[in-house]
């Protein structure tokens, strides 16, 4: 059984539900940005994985990619800096406790 | 593209990554999450080999478990108390999160099997980092300096959320 593009596409789904899970469900803050790694990484392997399909003269999809990796790092560092100062300020990153702003 | 061996890497690969990002989801202590974070990009990466882009396989093992995951993991240290083992891992969102997600994998399995006619077609050129770098600073120069704009504002963000605040 061969290998095709499908194969990486379905996987790269299945991390996507994964890392949407992770977002949607967990209870610290930390956990929720690790979830949004996970999903950026699968449209990355979902990008790369066409980039094999349609013609590979121009190598678009990995441009795009590494594009989604630097916005994903800018992403990381400003998250993680706003998780730090609500710690400092309110002493928790539980989600749950975060709610000064229901209506 | 073929060989068993592929297919095996493939394989092999992708229980590892699905094993990783599902510890990402379960393990209670946040921290093993982070290093199952570690494992899963790494995975990713060897994936992103398997389909012949090693530059920016070398990319995401730099950027992402050199430096976002390192960075998570400092985040978690700063913020966890170590022995907070005893703290909920979910949210009250478990069962609508769980039946959003089932739909999303029904509906993208259903879109996946429209794509398995599809195979592989051989890279142009042998030098594709070449041809990358080629592409990055002539057809993308705009988005290269969008990005390197974008990098520097986060840099700058980040300093002033982080910093702490000064005593009156």
């Amino acid at each position: 059984m061969t290998i095709t593009p499908a194969h990486f596409i379905g996987l790269a789904f299945i991390i996507f539900a994964i890392g949407f899970l992770v977002v949607v469900v967990r209870k610290n803050a930390i956990a929720i940005l690790m979830g949004v790694e996970l999903m950026l990484n699968a449209v990355n392997l979902i990008l790369l994985a066409f980039n094999r399909i349609h013609g590979t003269m121009e190598l678009d999809g990995q441009v795009f990619a590494i594009f989604v990796i630097a916005v994903a790092a800018a992403e990381a560092v400003v998250g993680l800096a706003l998780i730090l100062a609500v710690y400092r300020s309110l002493g928790t990153v539980s989600i749950d406790d975060l709610s000064a702003l229901k209506g | 593209m073929g060989g068993w061996i592929y297919t095996i890497a493939f394989y092999v690969c992708a229980a590892l990554l699905v094993a990783s990002a599902l510890g990402v989801l379960l393990l209670r202590n946040l921290f093993h999450a982070g290093l199952s974070l570690i494992a899963a990009l790494f995975t990713m990466a060897a994936l992103f080999i398997l389909l012949g882009a090693e530059f920016v396989a070398g990319i995401q093992v730099l950027i992402y478990v050199g430096a976002i995951a390192v960075l998570i993991l400092f985040a978690v240290m700063l913020t966890q108390r170590i022995a907070e083992e005893k703290v909920k891992r979910y949210t009250r969102a478990l069962l609508p999160g769980l039946a959003v997600a089932l739909a999303l994998v029904i509906v993208m399995i259903l879109v996946t099997t429209g794509l398995t006619g599809y195979g592989f077609t051989p890279f142009a050129t042998e030098d594709t980092v070449g041809d990358i770098g080629k592409a990055l600073l002539s057809t993308y120069v705009l988005p290269l300096e969008v990005i390197s704009l974008l990098l520097l504002g986060a840099l700058v963000g980040a300093i002033v959320l982080a910093r702490k605040e000064e005593e009156k």
